[in-house]
C-alpha cells in the first residue's frame, strides 16, 4: 500500500485522499484530550450542589473581584502595549549606538517571574528601603514618620509591576511584524508624502494591530493567572478569590464556579487573538519580508533614543535583578549556600526540559495535523489545546490531581489484586504529573507559535515533496522542520522559561521531597523570610536569561 | 564464635530493615520551620523522614490519592485545616500512652484522630513610642486607632481563626461591626505577612499591628538577618485578651493518615514531636508555645509576659470559620480606601 502511487496529483492539499486518521492527527487529538480532561473535571466540580454559596459568590465576590481584575487588565494592557510597541518601533525604525544591545535586552523581563518582581519592588520601595531613604535625605527628613511616598501596595503599583514585566510579549510579536512589513510600508508611505513620525501613527501602528493583539492576549492571560504578585500587592483579583474560596472556605465547587466564569472571559480573549492572527497571516504572506532601512541618529538624539529604550529594561529587569543580587550576596555571607538549592536547581531544569520536549512534540503534531487535514476536527483540537493556558494554574492543578490520582489508585488496586504488588502512585509519585500539568498549561504557547511558523511555508512545498514521494512524516522532517526551526526554537525557549517559573501546579502536584526553585522560593516567602528566597529567585532569573537571549537571536534571524 | 556471629547476623538482619524505615509527612508547614526537628528525629531513630510541603490543597491531594496515598502523617499550621482533614475521614485514631500523658486533654482528640503540637498566639505589635500596656481584641476597633492599624489579609487562616473566635464570644452581628471598625482603622491595605506589620511600624506606616507571636521572636533572635532585627527593635509585643476571655491561640497539629503505610513510624514521630526534647526545640527554634508542660518557654517568649489562653472550646469556634471568611468578603475587608 503505497499512498503516493494511488494519490492523484493534487492542485491543492486535498483532504479526501488522506486516510481518516494520520498518526499526527491522532497525536493532536490525544493532546487535546489531555488538556480537556482537567477542564472537564473542573466543570464537573462546578456542578456540585453548593447550597447558598453561589449567591454569596455573585453578591460579594464577583463584582469587586471583576472590577479589580478589569482595572488591572486594562492598566497592564495599556502599559504593555505602549512600552512594547514603542520599544519595537524604536529599535526597528532608528539606528543609534547601543541599539544592538537594546534589541535583545528588551526581552530580559521575560526571565523575571511576576511574583519575584513584585516582592523586589515591595522591598526596594518600602519606606525603609533605599529609594525612599534617599528621597528623604534629599528633602531633609530624618524619619519615615515625617515623610514617605505613596504605598506601592495599590492598583497603580500592581499595574506598573505587571506592565513592565510583561511588555516583552507585545515587543516580541510587534517587532516581528515591523521587521517583515516595514520596508514596504516605508517605501509606499514615503512616496505618498508621509513623514517618519507620521509613519508610526498612521501606517505602522494600524497595521501592527493584529500583532499587538496577539501579544496583549498573552499579557492579559499571564496577568489573569497570577496569584503571588497580586497577593503581595494586596489586589483582590478573580484568581485570588478562587484561591480564597477554595482554600479558606474549603469550597471546591464554589472555586470551580468562579473559575468557569473566568474561563468564559478568557475564551473571549482567545477568540480575539485568533481573529487577530488570521489578519496577521494574510498580511505577512501577502508581502515579501525585507528589512527596513532605519534612520541613523546621532548626538543628543541618539542618547535620548538609547535612554528611552533602556528605561523599560531598567524597570522590568535591571532593578529587580540588582536587588536580587544584593540580597543574595548578603544572604550567602549570612547563611551560606545550601545544598537544597542546588538540588532544586537540577530538579527545575530537568523537569522543565522534559516538559518542553513533550510540549514541542504535541505542539508540532497539532500544527501539522491541522495543515495535513484542515477541517473542523483538527481545528477544534487546536483550539482545545490552547484552553489550558486560560485556566489559572491552581485550578488546573486540581483538575489534573483528581483524574490522575484516580488513575493511579485504580492501577494500584489492580496490581495489588492481580499481581500481588503495589505500584504506589505511579504518575503522581514519579513527578510525571508535573510534566502533564506543564503540558496542559503551556501547550498553547507552543502550538500557536509553531502554527504561525508553519503558515509561512507555502503549501506548494508540501505538494512538491509529496509528488517526489515523501510521506507526510518525511515531508515534515525534510521540509517543515528546517523551515520552521526559528519558530520551533522560539516556542521551545518561551515554554522552557515558563515551566521554570511555574508555581501553583508544581506546589500541588509534586512528589515527596521534590523541591523546585519556585516552590523553594514560595516556601520561604510564605514564612516571610524573603531574604532566604532571594538566592532561589536569582537562580530562576539567571537560568531564564539564557533562553531569552537565544530567543532574541532567533527573532533576529527571522 | 559461630553462634555469636549468627546472633549478630540475625540482629543485623533485624535492624537493617529498621534502618531503612521511613515516614512520609504531608504538611502545610513551611519546611524550614520543622526540618531541624525532623533531622533530629532521623538521627535518633534512623527513620528517614520524607516531606512534601503543600500549603494549599492538602485535603484535595490526600483525598484524591485515597488508599494508595503514601502519606503517613498529616500536619497543619491551622486548627481549622486539621479539623477539615479529620471531618473528611482522612485520619485514623491513634492510641498512645505517651501522647495521652503529654498532650493536655483539651489539645487532642479523645479518639486520637489529632494532636496539637504547638500554639501560636495572635498578638499585637506596638510601636515603641506608643503608650500601651494592655489591650483587648475588642479595643482594636476603637476610633482611637483610626488609620493606625496594620493587618494581613482578612482571608488568611490566622485571621479567620481570630475572627471566628470573636464570633464565638460576641455573635455574628457584633463581629461584623467589629470587623468594619477594624477595616476603618487600617493604615494600609490588608496584605503581606505578619512580619510586614513590624516593618510597617518601623517605617511609621502604622502604630499597632495584629500578628502571630512567634514572628516577633524570630525577628528579635537575629536569625533572619540584621534588617529584621532592626524592625523588631521598633516594636513591643502586647498579649491582648478578649473582654471576657484570654488570648487567642491557634494550634498547629497532626494526625496519622487513614491509609498510612508506615503507621508505626508515624506514631513514633508524633510521640517524638511532643517529647521534652523536641518541644524545647520547637520553643527555641520557632518561638511557639509548647503543648508539653515540661518544656520550657524560650526566654524571648517568656519576656512577653504571662499568657492566659482563651478557653473557648475549639469545637465552638470551628463552625464560624466560613461565616467569618464570608463577612470579610461582604465588608470588603481586604480593599483599602473604598
Amino acid at each position: 500500500m503505497h499512498m503516493q502511487t494511488t494519490m492523484p496529483a493534487p492542485t491543492r492539499v486535498s483532504a479526501r485522499a488522506r486516510p481518516a486518521m494520520t498518526p499526527w492527527a491522532a497525536t493532536a487529538f490525544a493532546a487535546a484530550a489531555l488538556v480537556l480532561l482537567p477542564v472537564a473535571t473542573i466543570a464537573w466540580a462546578a456542578l456540585a450542589d453548593t447550597g447558598t454559596l453561589w449567591t454569596h459568590v455573585v453578591a460579594n465576590i464577583l463584582p469587586q473581584a471583576a472590577w479589580n481584575t478589569g482595572l488591572l487588565l486594562l492598566g497592564t494592557g495599556v502599559i504593555a502595549t505602549c512600552v512594547g510597541t514603542g520599544a519595537a518601533w524604536l529599535v526597528t525604525a532608528y539606528d543609534f549606538r547601543g541599539r544592538g544591545v537594546l534589541e535583545w535586552a528588551l526581552l530580559l523581563p521575560l526571565a523575571v517571574p511576576t511574583y519575584i518582581m513584585a516582592y523586589a519592588y515591595l522591598d526596594v520601595l518600602s519606606p525603609l528601603g533605599a529609594v525612599q531613604g534617599s528621597v528623604r535625605w534629599v528633602l531633609g527628613y530624618t524619619s519615615p514618620r515625617q515623610f514617605r511616598l505613596p504605598d506601592i501596595r495599590a492598583m497603580w503599583g500592581a499595574v506598573l509591576v505587571f506592565g513592565f514585566v510583561l511588555y516583552p510579549y507585545v515587543y516580541l510579536t510587534t517587532r516581528a511584524m515591523f521587521l517583515t512589513q516595514a520596508a514596504n510600508l516605508v517605501e509606499v508611505s514615503r512616496t505618498l508624502g508621509v513623514s517618519r513620525s507620521g509613519l508610526f501613527w498612521r501606517v505602522a501602528l494600524p497595521l501592527a494591530r493584529p500583532a499587538i493583539a496577539v501579544g496583549v492576549a498573552l499579557v492579559l492571560m499571564e496577568t489573569l493567572n497570577d496569584v503571588g504578585a497580586a497577593q503581595f500587592l494586596g489586589i483582590r483579583t478573580l484568581t485570588a478569590s478562587i484561591y480564597t474560596t477554595w482554600i479558606v472556605r474549603t469550597d471546591l465547587p464554589g472555586a470551580a464556579q468562579i473559575a468557569i466564569a473566568m474561563l468564559a472571559f478568557v475564551i473571549a480573549l482567545i477568540v480575539l487573538e485568533r481573529w487577530a492572527r488570521r489578519r496577521q497571516r494574510f498580511a505577512t504572506s501577502a508581502q515579501r519580508a525585507r528589512p527596513m532601512v532605519p534612520l541613523k541618529l546621532r548626538g543628543a538624539k541618539a542618547v535620548c533614543a538609547f535612554g528611552l529604550g533602556a528605561l523599560p529594561i531598567a524597570i522590568g529587569f535591571a532593578g529587580p535583578a540588582t536587588y536580587l543580587v544584593v540580597s543574595a550576596v548578603r544572604r550567602i555571607e549570612f547563611a551560606g549556600f545550601s545544598p537544597a538549592l542546588w538540588r532544586a536547581t537540577v530538579n527545575t531544569v530537568t523537569v522543565s526540559a522534559l516538559a518542553t520536549a513533550v510540549i514541542l512534540i504535541f505542539g508540532l503534531a497539532i500544527a501539522y495535523a491541522a495543515r495535513l487535514r484542515p477541517g473542523r476536527a483538527t481545528n477544534t483540537a487546536a483550539r482545545i489545546a490552547t484552553l489550558g493556558y486560560a485556566v489559572p494554574g491552581t485550578v488546573l492543578a486540581i483538575g489534573i490531581l483528581i483524574p490522575v490520582a484516580a488513575f493511579d489508585r485504580t492501577l494500584d488496586a489492580f496490581a495489588r489484586e492481580w499481581l500481588g504488588v503495589s505500584t504506589g502512585l505511579l504518575i503522581l509519585g514519579s513527578g510525571t504529573a508535573l510534566i502533564y500539568a506543564y503540558t496542559a498549561r503551556f501547550l498553547a504557547i507552543a502550538s500557536g507559535g509553531i502554527e504561525a511558523g508553519m503558515s509561512r511555508v507555502p503549501t506548494s512545498f508540501d505538494q512538491a515533496a509529496r509528488t517526489l514521494g515523501r510521506s507526510a512524516t518525511g515531508t515534515l522532517v525534510s521540509v517543515h522542520l528546517p523551515l520552521t526551526r526559528p519558530a520551533l526554537t522560539a516556542a521551545g525557549l518561551l515554554v522552557f522559561v515558563d515551566c521554570m517559573k511555574e508555581l501553583p501546579a508544581t506546589l500541588l502536584l509534586r512528589p515527596l521531597n521534590f523541591e523546585s526553585l519556585s516552590t523553594l522560593l514560595y516556601g520561604e516567602a510564605a514564612r516571610g523570610t524573603y531574604e532566604d528566597a532571594a538566592l532561589a529567585a536569582l537562580i530562576i532569573v539567571a537560568i531564564g536569561i539564557l533562553p531569552v537571549v537565544l530567543l532574541a537571536r532567533t527573532g533576529r534571524a527571522r | 564464635m559461630t553462634s555469636a556471629a549468627s546472633v549478630a547476623f540475625v540482629l543485623l538482619g533485624a535492624t537493617l530493615p529498621a534502618m531503612a524505615q521511613e515516614v512520609n509527612i504531608y504538611t502545610t508547614r513551611e519546611p524550614g520551620l520543622i526540618q531541624p526537628i525532623l533531622d533530629a528525629f532521623t538521627e535518633e531513630t534512623g527513620v528517614t523522614v520524607n516531606t512534601v510541603f503543600l500549603q494549599d490543597g492538602l485535603i484535595e491531594r490526600v483525598q484524591a490519592e485515597g488508599e494508595s496515598s503514601p502519606a503517613d502523617l498529616l500536619m497543619t499550621v491551622d486548627f481549622g485545616a486539621l479539623m477539615d482533614l479529620v471531618d473528611a475521614g482522612l485520619t485514623q485514631p491513634v492510641e498512645s500512652d505517651v501522647l495521652e500523658s503529654t498532650v493536655p486533654e483539651a489539645l487532642r482528640d479523645p479518639e486520637g484522630n489529632w494532636f496539637a503540637l504547638s500554639g501560636r498566639a495572635r498578638v499585637v505589635y506596638v510601636a515603641k513610642d506608643v503608650d500601651l500596656d494592655s489591650i483587648t481584641y475588642e479595643d482594636l476597633a476603637d476610633e482611637e486607632w483610626r488609620g493606625r492599624l496594620c493587618i494581613r489579609s482578612g482571608q488568611h487562616p490566622y485571621n479567620t481563626a481570630l475572627f471566628a473566635t470573636y464570633m464565638a464570644h460576641h455573635g455574628e452581628e457584633e463581629t461584623k461591626t467589629w470587623l468594619e471598625g477594624l477595616k476603618a482603622n487600617q493604615a494600609r491595605v490588608a496584605a503581606g505577612g505578619d512580619r510586614d506589620g513590624a516593618r510597617d511600624i518601623a517605617a511609621g506606616v502604622c502604630d499597632i499591628a495584629v500578628a502571630n507571636s512567634y514572628y516577633a521572636g524570630l525577628m528579635a533572635s537575629g536569625r533572619s538577618g540584621d534588617e529584621q532585627k532592626a524592625w523588631s527593635d521598633e516594636i513591643r509585643v502586647v498579649l491582648p485578651t478578649f473582654e471576657d476571655g484570654g488570648t487567642q491561640v491557634n494550634i498547629t497539629g497532626a494526625g496519622v493518615a487513614a491509609h498510612s503505610p508506615n503507621r508505626e513510624q508515624a506514631v513514633q514521630l508524633l510521640e517524638y514531636l511532643v517529647s521534652d526534647e523536641a518541644q524545647a526545640m520547637y520553643a527555641e527554634a520557632n518561638f511557639e508555645h509548647p503543648v508539653n508542660a515540661n518544656a520550657e518557654l524560650a526566654p524571648l517568649v517568656a519576656a512577653w509576659g504571662e499568657m492566659t489562653p482563651d478557653t473557648t472550646p475549639l469545637a465552638e469556634i470551628l463552625p464560624y470559620r466560613t461565616r467569618a471568611s464570608e463577612i470579610v468578603d461582604e465588608i470588603g475587608f481586604d480593599t483599602f480606601g473604598n
